[in-house]
This record gives C-alpha cells, sequence and structure tokens, in this order.
C-alpha cells in the first residue's frame, strides 16, 4: 500500500497514532461482531445459565421459519421500491436542474436539504399526512373511494414507509445525479443535436449511458439505506406491522434480539444481514476501481 | 444548454416546481399544525394555513415539554442532541486524521492489517450487532451517559480513507522540506499538514454533524434515563402520545425543533455540505 516517498523515522509514534481509533474498532465493532458470530452458534438455557454449542442449528431454523421468508421478501420488496422511486424522481429532477443555467441553484438549495432530515423524523411527517383520523392524504383519497387505514392494511402501510423512505433520500441522489450530468462531456450532446437527435432521444442514447456508473453506484448506496438505515422511519410509523407487513430485517433483529430477547436467533439474524452489508461494500468497492480505469 | 426549445423549459420549470412541492409539502404541513391549538384537529380536515398559536406551541414545547409521553423539555433533548453531534463530528475527524497520518507518512509493522481492522468497520453498522455491543457498553457501565452516546460511533473508516485520500496528494517536497528544517513529525503535523487539511475538516464536520445529530437506534438502546435522551430518538415518544390524545400541535412543534439545526446547517454551508457528501463516498 502506498506511503509517501520519504517517511518519519520513528518507530511507536506511528502506534500511538492509531491507538484510539483501532481500540475503539476493536471494543465496540469487531469484538461485538466476534461475539454475534459466536451466539450465533449456540443455544442458551432459558435462566441463562449454561450455553451449548449446537453449530448450524440456530440458521436451520431461521431458514424454516416462515416468519423470517416474509421478512426477507418484505425487505426485498421495501429495499427495491424505496431504490426504484427515489432513483427515478431524483434522475427526472437532476436532469430537470441541469437543463437551467442560473435558476437551477436557486431549486437545487430547495431540494437538498431533507438530506438532513433524520429517517425518524421522515417517517413522522408522512405518518401525519397518512394519519387515517386527520392526514389530509386519506381525507383526499375519500374523495376518489380509497379507504386508508395502514394500521389495518398490510400493503397500505408497505406504501406509507417506502414513501417516507424513498422522500428523504431524494436529496442525495439528486446531488449525485447533477454531478454525473455535469462530466457528461457538452460537445457530444452538441454533436448529437447537430446530427439531428432531439432532446429526449440525446438523453436516452449518450447521457443515460454515460451516467451508468453513477446510477450502479447509487443504486448499491440506496439498497445499503433502504435496508439499514431505515429502522426509524419503520419504528415510528408501523413497527412491523400489521401482521408483520413492514418487518424488514433490520426491525426483525431488533424486536427479536432487544424487546423479544431470543439471542440464538437474533445472533444468526445479525450474522445474515453482515453477510449482505459485506457484499455490497464488496460490490461498491469493486465499482470504484472500475470508475478509476472508465 | 445546446438550443432553445421554449416548450421543454416551461416543462423543465413545471418539473422542478412539482419535485419541491413535494419535497417541501410534508414539512409545510408540519409547520402549519405547529401554529395550531389542539382543538383545531378534531373537526377531521387538518388545517392548511398558519394559527395563532405559534409562540404558544413552541414556548410550551421547548420549556415544559409534554409530561405525559415522560419527555423531558425539548430543549434539553436538543442540548443532549447537540453534544452527542458535536463529539462524534470531533471525536470521528480527530481520531482519523491521526489514523491516516500515521497510515501514510510512516512504515511500521501491521500497517496494512491496521488499514484492513479499519475497513472492517464499514462493514458493521450498529444494526447488524446490537445486542453484543449493547452488551459491551453495559458491562463497561456506559449506559446513560454521554461517552456512552458518542464514543462507540466514532470509528470512521470513510474519514480515515479521506484524509489518507488527501495526504497523499499533498506534495513530497513539502515534507522533505520540513524535515530538512528540523522539523518532526508532530511539528510537520501540526504547523503544515493541519492547516492544509483545513477545507476537508470543515466539509467533513458538516456531514458528520448531521450523521450524529440523526443518529436514533443507538441512542434508542443506551439510554433509559430521560435526562440523556436526544431530541430525534424522544421525538418518537411524543408522537406516540399524540395518536391517542390530540396534541398533535405541540408533537410538530418538536419535529420542526428536531430538524431545524441540521437542515439550517445544510442550507447555509452547502457548498461544504455537497463538498463533504461527494468525498467521502469516494
Amino acid at each position: 500500500m502506498q506511503t509517501k516517498r520519504t517517511i518519519f523515522p520513528n518507530k511507536l509514534l506511528p502506534y500511538l497514532l492509531l491507538t484510539p481509533q483501532l481500540a475503539i474498532t476493536i471494543i465496540f465493532f469487531l469484538w461485538p461482531a466476534g461475539q454475534a458470530l459466536k451466539s450465533s452458534f449456540e443455544r442458551e438455557d432459558p435462566f441463562g445459565f449454561k450455553t451449548t454449542f449446537v453449530w448450524f442449528h440456530n440458521y436451520a431454523r431461521l431458514f424454516s421459519d416462515p416468519e423470517y421468508l416474509n421478512s426477507v421478501w418484505r425487505t426485498a420488496i421495501f429495499a427495491v421500491s424505496v431504490t426504484a422511486i427515489s432513483m427515478s424522481v431524483s434522475l427526472l429532477l437532476a436532469v430537470a436542474v441541469n437543463r437551467l443555467l442560473r435558476s437551477g441553484k436557486f431549486y437545487t438549495t430547495l431540494l437538498v436539504w431533507p438530506y438532513a432530515v433524520a429517517p425518524v423524523v421522515a417517517g413522522i411527517l408522512w405518518w401525519f399526512m397518512f394519519n387515517p383520523t386527520i392526514g389530509i392524504l386519506p381525507y383526499l383519497l375519500d374523495q376518489f373511494g380509497i379507504n386508508w387505514n395502514h394500521r389495518i392494511n398490510g400493503s397500505q402501510a408497505m406504501i406509507l414507509v417506502v414513501i417516507a423512505a424513498a422522500w428523504k433520500q431524494i436529496s442525495y441522489n439528486f446531488l449525485f445525479f447533477v454531478a454525473g450530468l455535469q462530466s457528461v462531456p457538452q460537445s457530444l450532446t452538441e454533436a448529437a443535436a447537430i446530427d439531428g437527435a432531439g432532446p429526449f432521444k440525446r438523453f436516452w442514447t449518450i447521457v443515460f449511458p454515460l451516467l451508468s456508473p453513477t446510477t450502479f453506484f447509487l443504486m448499491i448506496v440506496n439498497i445499503n439505506y433502504a435496508m439499514f438505515d431505515t429502522f426509524g422511519t419503520i419504528d415510528a410509523t408501523t413497527q412491523g406491522g400489521p401482521a408483520g407487513a413492514t418487518n424488514t430485517l433490520v426491525y426483525k433483529v431488533y424486536a427479536d434480539g432487544f424487546l423479544g430477547l431470543n439471542i440464538g436467533s437474533s445472533s444468526a439474524q445479525s450474522v445474515m444481514l453482515m453477510l449482505i452489508v459485506i457484499a455490497l461494500t464488496v460490490i461498491q468497492f469493486r465499482w470504484v476501481e472500475r470508475r478509476v480505469q472508465y | 444548454m445546446v438550443e432553445n426549445r421554449p416548450f421543454l423549459t416551461f416543462l423543465t420549470h413545471m418539473v422542478l416546481i412539482v419535485g419541491v412541492v413535494v419535497v417541501v409539502f410534508p414539512v409545510y404541513l408540519a409547520f402549519i399544525a405547529s401554529t395550531h391549538g389542539s382543538g383545531d384537529f378534531l373537526s377531521g380536515v387538518p388545517p392548511l394555513l398558519p394559527g395563532p398559536h405559534l409562540i404558544d406551541n413552541y414556548y410550551k414545547m421547548l420549556t415544559t415539554g409534554l409530561s405525559s409521553a415522560g419527555a423531558p423539555p425539548v430543549w434539553m433533548m436538543m442540548m443532549n442532541s447537540l453534544v452527542m453531534a458535536l463529539t462524534i463530528a470531533v471525536g470521528k475527524i480527530a481520531i482519523s486524521i491521526i489514523s491516516a497520518y500515521a497510515i501514510v507518512y510512516f512504515k511500521f509493522p501491521f500497517r496494512l492489517l491496521a488499514f484492513w481492522a479499519i475497513f472492517l468497520t464499514l462493514m458493521l453498522p450498529v444494526e447488524v450487532r446490537i445486542i453484543p455491543t449493547f452488551k459491551v457498553v453495559a458491562d463497561l457501565g456506559m449506559l446513560n451517559s454521554y461517552a456512552g452516546l458518542a464514543i462507540p460511533l466514532i470509528a470512521s473508516a470513510t474519514a480515515t480513507f479521506l484524509f489518507r485520500q488527501f495526504f497523499l496528494t499533498v506534495p513530497d517536497e513539502l515534507m522533505e522540506a520540513a524535515r530538512v528544517d528540523g522539523a518532526g513529525p508532530i511539528k510537520f503535523f501540526r504547523d503544515i499538514l493541519l492547516p492544509l487539511s483545513r477545507t476537508n475538516i470543515a466539509a467533513l464536520f458538516v456531514i458528520l454533524f448531521i450523521y450524529g445529530w440523526v443518529q436514533y437506534l443507538w441512542p434508542l438502546l443506551v439510554t433509559t434515563d430521560p435526562k440523556y435522551y436526544t431530541i430525534v430518538m424522544g421525538i418518537k415518544r411524543l408522537a406516540a402520545v399524540a395518536d391517542s390524545d390530540p396534541l398533535w400541535n405541540l408533537v410538530m412543534a418538536a419535529v420542526i425543533l428536531a430538524m431545524l439545526p441540521p437542515v439550517l446547517v445544510v442550507i447555509f454551508m452547502q457548498r461544504l455540505f455537497v463538498k463533504g457528501l461527494v468525498e467521502t463516498e469516494k
């Protein structure tokens, strides 16, 4: 790995400089992760006196548990919907801002601030708008004959959390799409325009393909966001309900382990989640390497 | 712009106006709700125009809060959030900049191992190790303390990478010249590297302050004493009460207060914010 051409000769100093970071990493990251891995292979008796090594028993139970499989399925629907909605809206807005010269900055300021809204607050804002008794959206939907009650209707609960989570993520995707669009060479679009390609054709045949590294990167980041950072959104709105309709994997780990105190199963779930994050991170870093060559 | 198409320009503005409305409307509605009396929510149609109770509601939430929700006054929770966000931002920057310095400017055994250990933290968000991390913090006696709120979150792979990347672009000649002039590693770091990193530190600070402020799951796990509630987690408790009691005006006042500090940071430091956001993801 790269260092400077000349380096400082000190022997002890670099270790001292690394100590705080490594201490925190080991105590609060690596050690707990190891513990989760260890207890995912163990079963604790109900009184916590004795633990027995049970090999893959917890995992086998997990994958035969219909509730867990349901949660995997719900998480997939949730992550794909949030990513698709949030990214397509942001791309549309970014393309629009990119067409403007002066007013673009003004719109940008109005569009970026939701980045700073906590996921739980985003959840509460939309929960208020969708509140079956006093919310404005159920009131409007009622005019069209749609009866909105996300407390009993699972699909409506899912729609609520998807919208709240996607809304918060628009600003992030928007900023990256704007940055991506600005790096598309103007000369290419001009050449296409001279050849008679209209704005829509230019977008789909030139701009969109050149944007694909950004799109791919955002896809990974958004899936990561939808899976791990939306705990607050769900906890504030549906709490995984009704009947597990919005019980994502992260919410289930929390509910089973912290509220339900089922350590073995919860650890096995944690380990499954770690594998997902590791896969996503590896894909993301692979992509960074490719972009350097690009 | 490649060519002038008035209709397309009109369409562009329409798209953006609709986009801005969608983005702003939920917050507008929450703000409007926070300016009304609690009786205004009984009719079934939420108010769309400001009411006269703006100052009453905010004053009540800031100073006394909602005692029925078991949550302290909002100003106290906001102070806790501020302490937590500042500690996390400053802590992450401080420990990351010195570890990046060690990795770039020194050669020592286990350098690569240290780098990969830091890298691993990227793959272990709190959400995947809830119970064991909670246990560690409990065993260390850090529940219900500012240290427990902030310290477990201040390891940072992204910040370390950012500084490492930046240090690699600093010309080698600067360090050679400093060494010729007799400056040791500490002096070089303090007098040359730190001033050069100023913009990076500022951009990172903006991002990390927001990161610290919006934390939800962690404060939920490690605080049971209302004295240490942060505003972002306290809000959930308030909202749970609002569902049974129609105190929407007060809850929404707290919601607005909870998002105000980080949103103002984004709006007023937009350039640093964008720089920090784009660079930490590289």
